[in-house]
């Protein structure tokens, strides 16, 4: 049984997890959950994976052929569309807490309100 | 708790999580011996009924339209709330975008007045942002118009065309930005791409298909630009909200770097 691609699923997720908890910048911290965002798109893609067969198009292929299953890519879609909302929030954020406090470091916004 | 402390804490609960992630494991099947009904069906049956050669867009598009109009609207409100955390705030003022008239030609500094923070962008800089702005508005359409046939569709060439304000900011033309994409313009094109998909969906409503069903003729050929229906116009539609809801986004954050000034300041 191949298992490699779940493993890199869990990879990325555990540096992008790990990045998350030690970062001391706010913005290094969004990146680090992009990144553990990423991860999904590697298992959807990786679980609606068959060996040997095609993209979900059938533009110059017969309508018989083999393909991977089209709707965790749509998902995947979903994904991507929601990570770039949830960056934009946070960055938006991000700037605020800077404004307010004059620190991006996670660390110290903790000690500044207790 | 201690930096120390809490890289401790983090990696007992992580390697909790592996613990469960590969017991998990054990009970999927193996990559590449993908079984599910849904993924076989569907590719064995939308070409026929949508003709969309691009099943993932029959998907997104058809099929699962109603969760796409969701994700759609995920986009709509964060970039409400971009709009919203970045408001200007009491304590602060916002410096006049054209105030400065025909400033930014001369200094290339974007923002007129206020911005000397922002060094002007080198002539290599300027060039190759103008260049880009053409072939990205036209790649941007080109994606747009072709979900039903390739990999591609609204949210990409939304994103692209997005893309194509972004390269003239780039180029030192805030104030051109600006011009091409004022804030109440762009609100209402944001809205109409994303009340025009729910329009869609009601417009089949009211002829007494389902919720979004695709209702439009299909086309005779399966794989031409014109054919899949609804399919087509929601993408088209969806590409003008994306690029819509970007650029409010990115037009936020470079107002709050630009003009945006604390008082006293």
């Amino acid at each position: 049984m191949h298992i490699l691609p779940f493993i890199v699923v869990a990879w990325i997720l555990a540096v992008g997890l790990y990045g998350i908890v030690t970062s001391r910048h706010l913005v290094h911290q969004i990146v680090c959950l992009i990144v553990v965002q990423s991860s999904t798109y590697v298992l959807l893609l990786g679980v609606g994976y068959v060996t040997g067969a095609v993209a979900p198009y059938f533009s110059d292929v017969g309508a018989r052929t083999p393909a991977v299953d089209p709707v965790v890519q749509a998902l995947a879609l979903t994904d991507v569309v929601v990570e770039a909302a949830v960056t934009a929030l946070l960055l938006a954020i991000a700037v605020q807490a800077h404004k307010r406090f004059g620190t991006l470091d996670p660390q110290e916004l903790v000690q500044l309100r207790g | 708790m201690t930096p120390a402390l809490r890289r401790w804490v983090f990696l007992a609960g992580l390697a909790g999580l592996v613990a469960f992630y590969l017991w998990g494991l054990t009970g999927l099947p193996g990559f590449g011996h993908y079984h599910g009904p849904y993924g076989t069906i569907i590719n064995r049956v939308a070409v026929g009924q949508t003709n969309a050669t691009g099943v993932v867009s029959a998907v997104n598009f058809d099929y699962r339209a109603v969760d796409t109009l969701g994700e759609e609207f995920i986009l709509f409100i964060a970039a409400a709330g971009v709009g919203t955390v970045l408001r200007q705030l009491r304590d602060e003022r916002e410096d006049q975008a054209d105030a400065g008239g025909g400033e930014d030609e001369q200094a290339g500094g974007a923002g007129g007045e206020g911005s000397g923070d922002t060094s002007a962008p080198t002539d290599a800089t300027r060039l190759a942002a103008l260049v880009m702005v053409g072939p990205a508005v036209l790649m941007a359409w080109n994606l747009a118009a072709h979900a039903q046939t390739s990999p591609s569709g609204g949210f990409q060439g939304g994103v692209v065309l997005a893309t194509a304000f972004i390269m003239i900011y780039l180029a030192g033309q805030f104030l051109v930005f600006r011009r091409l994409s004022p804030v109440a313009v762009t609100d209402a094109v944001e809205a109409a791409g994303a009340g025009g998909f729910a329009a869609v969906g009601l417009i089949a409503a009211f002829t007494g298909l389902a919720y979004l069903a695709n209702f439009l003729p299909l086309g005779s050929d399966p794989g031409a630009v014109s054919s899949s229906g609804t399919i087509a116009l929601i993408s088209f539609l969806v590409g003008v909200e994306v690029a819509a809801a970007f650029i409010l986004i990115v037009s936020e954050l470079l107002d709050q770097a630009l003009l945006i000034r604390q008082e006293g300041r």
